[in-house]
C-alpha cells in the first residue's frame, strides 16, 4: 500500500492507542445536563427556555443567532432548572442552561426525530435544504475546533469548490473516538458523506485514515468497491496530518495560502467523520447534535473506552464509568495530550467539542526544567508551517511584537510539534500562545482603525 | 629641521584646520534646542516609567515645553514641589496634582487561596494568563509570577515568597501606574495618597457569585453587600457580585472593614508611610 502524507515538518508521535479495539458503549443519562452557551467559535447562543420550562430530548435550547453561532439542543427530558454560569476549560465561568432529568417520566424524545436504526442513504433535499437542517442542528466541526458547520458549508464568493475530504485521521495519539466511530458506523458515515457532495455540489470526495487504522481502511475500501467518486486515501501516520491544511496538502498536494485564506479557496472542504456522521443522524433522521463518542482514556485507567455520552454530562461522571482517576494521574487534559487543554475543574461538562478525555500519569506529563537553546533547528525541522518557533519564542520573551507577526506567527496552528520536539525542553509554544495572541490584538486594533 | 619640529607644526596646522572647520559647523549648523527641557529632565525622576504617556522623562520634557504648560500632563512620580517647580521652569504656576499610590486589588495568599494545579509554563502573568490557569480556582487573582515587579522602577513592588502575591510598598510607591498596565489581570489600581490618614479598598476582583468565590479564596469578596450598608457616605457599590470603595467619597470611618465578613477589605495607615 502507498501511504501519502504532507510534505513540510510533522512528527512521531508514539500511539498510545489504548482504546483502539473498544466498541462504543453508552454511558448512563445524566440526571442533570449542562450546557455552555458557547461551545463553539463564534457569537454565544441565546437561551430561548426560561427556568421551569418542560424539554424533551432534542428540544432547542439555545439559539445561535447571529451568522456565526450554532444552535442548542436538550440532550435529557426534564426541567429546564436555571440559566447559571457553569465552570468552562480556561478555569473562568461562562453561562450555561442547566437541566435537571425528570426520572419518573419515561424518557420522551420530540417527535420529529426519527431514532430507528434502518440507513436512509436516498436524499432528495435541495443543497439550501440541507445547509438548512445542519444548522438547524447545531452541528458544529467535532474535531475539537468547534466551528459552525453550516458556515464551513456556505463558502465565500468566488472560491470553486471541487472536493470535499473526510478527516479520519485522527492523529492526536491516545484518542480512537473517530476510529471506533469509523467501524462502528461505515454505511452511515458514507449516505453523510454523498449528502454534503450535494449539498457542496462537488464530485470527488477523499477519506483521509491513517495507516495505524488498517481495520478502518479495509472496511471504507470494501463498503466503496464499486463507488468511483469516493475515496479512500491511506496516510503515513504522522502527526498533525489531522490538521486542515496538512491534510489538503497530504490528500491532494494542494497548499492553502496564509490565512484571511481558507480550505474553500484551494476548492476544498474538510469535515470530520464525526462531522459527517452528526450531518447523516441530522439531515435523515432530524437528530440534532445531542450527543457524540468521547474517548477516556490514560496510561493507568481502569477502563480505558470509547464512550457514546450525551452532551452536558460532567467530565466526572465519564471518569468513573472508565474506572475513576487513579492514583497516579499528574494531568487530565481535555483532548488528546498534544492540543487538549488541562483541566482543574472535573465538573466542567461534556460539550461539543469533547473528543477525549486523557488521564496522563505525573511521570509523564510533569515538565522537564527547561534549558538554554542550542540552535538544533529541530523546531524548525518538526513545524509543518514552516515557522521558525526558536525565533517566534524569542520574540515574543523581548515583547518584539514586529519581528513575530513579520516571521508568520497568526499562520502557527499550535499543533505542538516544536515544544515536543525541543530537547532543552524549551516552552515554545507557551511563547507563541501568548505572542499569536497579543500579535492577534494589534491586528484587530490596526484593522479597526482602517 | 629635526623630526620633532616637523611634527609639532604638522600637528599644529590640523588642530588649527580642525578647529576652524568645527567652529563654521557650531555656527552654521547649529540645532536650536530650548535650554528649558534640560532644565525639566533634571527635574524630573529620570526612569522613564512611562506612566504619564510618553516614552521618557526626554519625551515630556519636550512636550511640556513645546505645550508651554503642563495642562493635561501629569507626572505621577514627580513630588507637587518638583510639578511646582517644573511649571516656574515652563513660567506657569502648578496645579497641586493629587499624589497616587498602587493597591493589589488581591489578598489571595497561599493559604488564603489553596492551590489546586500546578502550573508548569514560563512563569509569567501575561503568559499564564493565555493559558487560563494560576494555580488556584480564583481566574481573577494575582498569579505572583511578578510582571508588575518587573515593570516597577522604583523597586516598590515585590512578589512576596512567603505569600506569592505582589506587594506594594506604598513609601516607595510613586503611584506612576506602570505595575497597573503591566498586570494582565488588570488588578492593580491607584487611589489618591493625600487624604488624611488611612486608605481602604477591597482585596479581591473576583466576579463570581459568592458561594464559588468564596470556596476558592478565603478573603474572597462575595458580594454579600453588608458594607453597602452600611457605609454612612455611599461610598461604597456592589456590581457584578464585587464591592468597590470610591476614594473620592470615602471619609474613613471604617466601618466597612469590621463589617466584612470574610476580610475582603483591607486599609493601610498613611501615617505609618
Amino acid at each position: 500500500m502507498i501511504f501519502k502524507t504532507f510534505r513540510k515538518g510533522g512528527i512521531e508521535v508514539p500511539d498510545n492507542k489504548m482504546t483502539k479495539d473498544r466498541q462504543i458503549e453508552p454511558v448512563q443519562i445524566p440526571d442533570i445536563a449542562v450546557f455552555p452557551l458557547s461551545q463553539h467559535i463564534g457569537a454565544p447562543a441565546v437561551p430561548c427556555v426560561q427556568p421551569g420550562d418542560k424539554v424533551l430530548v432534542g428540544t432547542l435550547i439555545a439559539k445561535g443567532e447571529s451568522f456565526m453561532s450554532a444552535n442548542i439542543h436538550s440532550s435529557i427530558c426534564g426541567t429546564v432548572k436555571k440559566i447559571d454560569k457553569a465552570p468552562c476549560l480556561n478555569g473562568a465561568y461562562a453561562p450555561a442552561i442547566y437541566i435537571e432529568r425528570d426520572k419518573e417520566r419515561e424518557e420522551e424524545w420530540e417527535p420529529a426525530i426519527d431514532r430507528s436504526e434502518t440507513l436512509a442513504d436516498e436524499c432528495s433535499l435541495s443543497p439550501q435544504e440541507i445547509i438548512g437542517k445542519i444548522k438547524d442542528a447545531g452541528i458544529v466541526g467535532l474535531g475539537g475546533a468547534c466551528f459552525p458547520t453550516h458556515v464551513k458549508m456556505m463558502p465565500p464568493k468566488g472560491a470553486e469548490l471541487d472536493s470535499l475530504i473526510v478527516n479520519g485521521v485522527e492523529c492526536e495519539p491516545y484518542l480512537t473516538a473517530d476510529h471506533s466511530l469509523m467501524l462502528a458506523h461505515s454505511a452511515e458515515i458514507i449516505a453523510g458523506i454523498r449528502i454534503m457532495m450535494k449539498a457542496l455540489g462537488v464530485s470527488k470526495s477523499y477519506i483521509g485514515i491513517e495507516a495505524n487504522k488498517p481495520d478502518a481502511i479495509a472496511l471504507f475500501r470494501k463498503e466503496l468497491k464499486s463507488c468511483k467518486n469516493i475515496k479512500v486515501v491511506p496516510l503515513k501516520k504522522k502527526y498533525p496530518q489531522g490538521g486542515e491544511k496538512q491534510l489538503i496538502d497530504a490528500v491532494l498536494h494542494r497548499r492553502v495560502p496564509n490565512p484571511p485564506a481558507i480550505p474553500a479557496n484551494v476548492g476544498v472542504v474538510v469535515e470530520n467523520v464525526a462531522t459527517v456522521y452528526a450531518i447523516y443522524q441530522a439531515v435523515q433522521k432530524n437528530r440534532p447534535l445531542i450527543d457524540r463518542v468521547v474517548t477516556v482514556t490514560g496510561n493507568s485507567v481502569a477502563r480505558p473506552s470509547n464512550f457514546i455520552s450525551r452532551l452536558g454530562i460532567s467530565v466526572n461522571l465519564l471518569i468513573e464509568n472508565a474506572g475513576g482517576i487513579p492514583e497516579d494521574t499528574g494531568k487530565i487534559l481535555h483532548g488528546g495530550p498534544m492540543m487538549g487543554k488541562p483541566m482543574r475543574n472535573l465538573e466542567i461538562p461534556m460539550t461539543k467539542g469533547t473528543s477525549g478525555i486523557v488521564l496522563l500519569p505525573e511521570t509523564v506529563s510533569t515538565r522537564q526544567p527547561e534549558q538554554n537553546c542550542i540552535r538544533c533547528a529541530m523546531c524548525v525541522e518538526a513545524c509543518p508551517m514552516g515557522l521558525e518557533p526558536y525565533l517566534l519564542a524569542q520574540a515574543a520573551a523581548d515583547s518584539d511584537w514586529e519581528t513575530a507577526e513579520k516571521e508568520g506567527i497568526m499562520t502557527c496552528i499550535e499543533c505542538g510539534c516544536c515544544q515536543s520536539t525541543c530537547p532543552s525542553f524549551r516552552p515554545l509554544l507557551d511563547w507563541v500562545r501568548y505572542s499569536k495572541n497579543k500579535v492577534g490584538g494589534i491586528i484587530r486594533q490596526r484593522n479597526i482603525k482602517k | 629641521m629635526s623630526v620633532i619640529w616637523i611634527s609639532l607644526i604638522i600637528l599644529a596646522g590640523v588642530g588649527l584646520v580642525t578647529s576652524v572647520v568645527l567652529f563654521v559647523v557650531s555656527k552654521f549648523f547649529v540645532v536650536e534646542q530650548d535650554p528649558r527641557i534640560g532644565q525639566i529632565e533634571k527635574l524630573l525622576p529620570g526612569a522613564n516609567c512611562g506612566g504619564c504617556g510618553f516614552p521618557g522623562c526626554s519625551a515630556f520634557a519636550a512636550a511640556a515645553v513645546e505645550k508651554g504648560s503642563l495642562q493635561g500632563m501629569a507626572c505621577n512620580a514627580c513630588s507637587s514641589e518638583k510639578l511646582s517647580a517644573i511649571a516656574a521652569v515652563l513660567g506657569k504656576e502648578a496645579v497641586p496634582v493629587e499624589p497616587k499610590v498602587a493597591v493589589l486589588r488581591c489578598n489571595g495568599t497561599c493559604s488564603n487561596r489553596p492551590a489546586v494545579a500546578v502550573y508548569q509554563g514560563v512563569r509569567r502573568c501575561s503568559v499564564a494568563n493565555i493559558a487560563g490557569a494560576g494555580e488556584s480556582m480564583c481566574s481573577y487573582g494575582c498569579f505572583g509570577f511578578g510582571d508588575c515587579a518587573a515593570a516597577c522602577k522604583f523597586g516598590a513592588v515585590t512578589i512576596c515568597p512567603e505569600t506569592g502575591i505582589a506587594t506594594i510598598d506604598p513609601c516607595k510607591c510613586t503611584g506612576c501606574g506602570a505595575c497597573a498596565t503591566a498586570c494582565p489581570r488588570g488588578i492593580i489600581s491607584l487611589m489618591p495618597k493625600t487624604k488624611p490618614d488611612k486608605r481602604y479598598w477591597v482585596a479581591c476582583s473576583n466576579k463570581e457569585k459568592g458561594a464559588i468565590a468564596k470556596r476558592s479564596c478565603a478573603v474572597a469578596c462575595i458580594g454579600c453587600g453588608k458594607c453597602e450598608k452600611v457605609c454612612s457616605f455611599g461610598a461604597i457599590s456592589v456590581t457584578d457580585n464585587l464591592a468597590l470603595i470610591d476614594p473620592a467619597k470615602c471619609f474613613q470611618c471604617g466601618k466597612c472593614l469590621d463589617e466584612c465578613p470574610t476580610k475582603a477589605i483591607q486599609r493601610y495607615d498613611i501615617q505609618n508611610v
